[in-house]
């Protein structure tokens, strides 16, 4: 049985995963991450986070059919997700909780996740 | 069986055909210093109706065309020239570019003939730097276009961006976490010489591919690469310039399979055997459908393309079922606005509500030359009886019989710059006055 996990982190960038881990962890939160769409529903199935945060491009499926997946998914619709974006917000997808825009103020991120993690 | 002429509700066009010619006649004339009754008398006919024709209150033949360029010591081409109804087209396209973009006064749009005649240099300049600035909206809209489709330029925007995050993320952190264990700070500094390498080598990519876009010389829609590419005489695909996207060329490859396809059911030499043999006759296409056995939709087509004898100056015009140009090839002097425009007259689209009615009809542009024209179109089900038919429709256009003197349906180039006021298939309203 894994630990109770607070972040699940899927960001195919090492350095921006590593940077965010890092705050986070030193937040005090429990921080898994995964580098990858393909397998992410899966993964948050496993470890049932108490927030997703979710990067828009990502290689094998895209944040936003991530996003998709879990909104259609009746075990899944109420997750928390915090989108994390690099563009505009016209074509942000609907469904995420909170959208943050790379890049952003380490500052935004962690009060960001504070405040849905407060909130679950 | 084929249609009348002409419906009963369509516009007539005005006996003042041909505007530009008669204003180029009396120039000429004056030029070379004579009378109006000298220049009539050795053309055969009375000073008060070259009066007229120089007024442009009635129409010239060709024959007598013939006469007058002989008595103004001109060739009768040069005197009939089809660059002059270009020009015009041009001189209109300036004049609802000036009214689109305000100008403070209006285009005096009834003499523009009396301008292009009179001021030749000048229309011509106004011209290019129309057509130059229509060049240049069009490389706007395609850059733009580039700017948020390129899926190259997409992804390196967003290799940018992401190593952007990490460094301004990594950077904070050691900024602002002074009791950082020193593996961790190891690692950062490693990530931000990696990340700053990476974003400097993709900057350097960024902008040399933004360069490359100067180098351009053929920012134009897919359709449009293609209509230049047909112009050019259908060069292979591989080596054409004018196929500067991947779109354009799959579509080219496209138009070059249902010519082969075509040419396979009728042959270049059976078309060009039945042309001859039929002489005169074959100046009706269905007579050449009915004497090789074949479709009159094929027969259109094929004519279009391969242009034989009579139809060396022949125009085609092929349309899906939505009415989206697939093909175009202007006949001389039938002026062709830009893709995606077109006149609701035009007997192709008349062929596109009625499939497999064949329709031939006289029309006559605003400039007053007339075609004869041959529509058809045809029911397509790639899907089979349960899928949804689709349309084609193929009109092929050549200069009408000088003889032929029916009434003609008055057509137009596009609505927007139409001069026909009362045209009952108007969409929108012209920018230009009546013809």
């Amino acid at each position: 049985m894994p630990a109770a996990v607070d972040v699940l982190l899927i960001e195919d960038e090492p350095s921006i995963s590593e940077a965010v881990r890092f705050l986070l962890t030193r937040d005090g939160w429990q921080c898994e991450s995964w580098p990858q769409g393909l397998g992410a529903i899966e993964r948050i199935r496993l470890l049932a986070p108490r927030l997703v945060i979710l990067d828009l491009m990502l290689p094998g499926r895209s944040g936003a059919e991530l996003l998709a997946d879990l909104r259609a998914d009746p075990a899944l619709s109420h997750q928390p997700v915090l989108l994390l974006s690099a563009q505009g917000t016209e074509y942000l997808p609907q469904g995420a909780d909170r959208v943050l825009a790379k890049p952003f103020a380490n500052a935004d991120l962690r009060a960001v996740v504070r405040e849905l993690l407060d909130a679950t | 069986m084929a249609r009348t002429p002409l419906a009963p509700h369509a516009p007539r066009s005005q006996p003042s055909a041909r505007p530009l010619i008669g204003t180029r006649i009396r120039e000429r004339r004056l030029l070379l210093g004579h009378r109006q009754a000298e220049i009539a008398q050795r053309a055969g006919i009375s000073a008060a109706y070259l009066n007229l024709i120089e007024h442009n209150r009635r129409p010239v033949g060709e024959a007598l065309l013939v006469r007058l360029a002989q008595a103004l010591e001109i060739d009768a081409a040069e005197l009939a020239s089809n660059r002059e109804e270009m020009l015009l087209g041009a001189l209109r396209e300036a004049a609802a570019r000036g009214n689109r973009d305000g100008l403070g006064a209006a285009v005096e749009l009834d003499q523009i003939a009396e301008f292009a005649a009179r001021f030749p240099g000048w229309a011509t300049a106004l011209a290019a730097a129309t057509r130059r600035a229509d060049g240049l909206e069009r490389r706007l809209v395609a850059f733009s276009d580039r700017m948020t489709r390129d899926p190259y330029l997409l992804t390196t925007l967003h290799e940018v961006q992401s190593a952007v995050t990490a460094l301004r993320s990594t950077a904070s952190i050691l900024a602002e976490t002074p009791d950082i264990e020193p593996e961790w700070r190891d690692r950062f500094h490693s990530n931000l010489d990696d990340d700053s390498q990476r974003l400097s080598r993709t900057a350097q990519a960024l902008v040399a591919y933004l360069e490359s876009f100067e180098d351009d010389a053929v920012p134009m829609s897919p359709q449009e690469e293609v209509e230049a590419w047909i112009t050019a005489g259908q060069p292979p695909p591989a080596e054409a310039t004018e196929l500067a996207s991947d779109a354009a060329r799959v579509m080219a490859r496209d138009l070059l399979r249902w010519q082969a396809q075509d040419r396979g059911l009728l042959p270049d030499a059976a078309l060009s055997a039945a042309v001859a043999e039929l002489g005169e006759a074959a100046d009706d296409p269905a007579l050449i459908a009915a004497r090789l056995g074949r479709p009159l939709d094929l027969v259109l087509r094929r004519l279009g393309m391969l242009r034989p004898g009579p139809w060396a100056q022949a125009g085609l015009i092929v349309c899906d079922g939505s009415g989206a140009a697939l093909y175009r090839l202007p006949a001389p002097g039938f002026e062709l606005p830009r893709l995606g425009e077109g006149c609701a007259l035009w007997p192709v689209f008349e062929a596109l509500a009625q499939p497999q009615l064949p329709i031939a009809r006289l029309i006559e542009t605003t400039g007053g030359a007339r075609f004869a024209s041959w529509a058809m179109a045809e029911r397509l089900l790639p899907m089979g009886f349960d899928g949804p038919a689709l349309s084609r429709a193929q009109m092929l256009i050549r200069a009408a019989q000088p003889r032929d003197q029916r009434p003609a349906l008055g057509v137009g180039p596009a609505c927007r710059i139409c001069p026909r006021p009362a045209c009952l298939a108007r969409r929108e309203p012209s920018i230009l006055g009546p013809a």
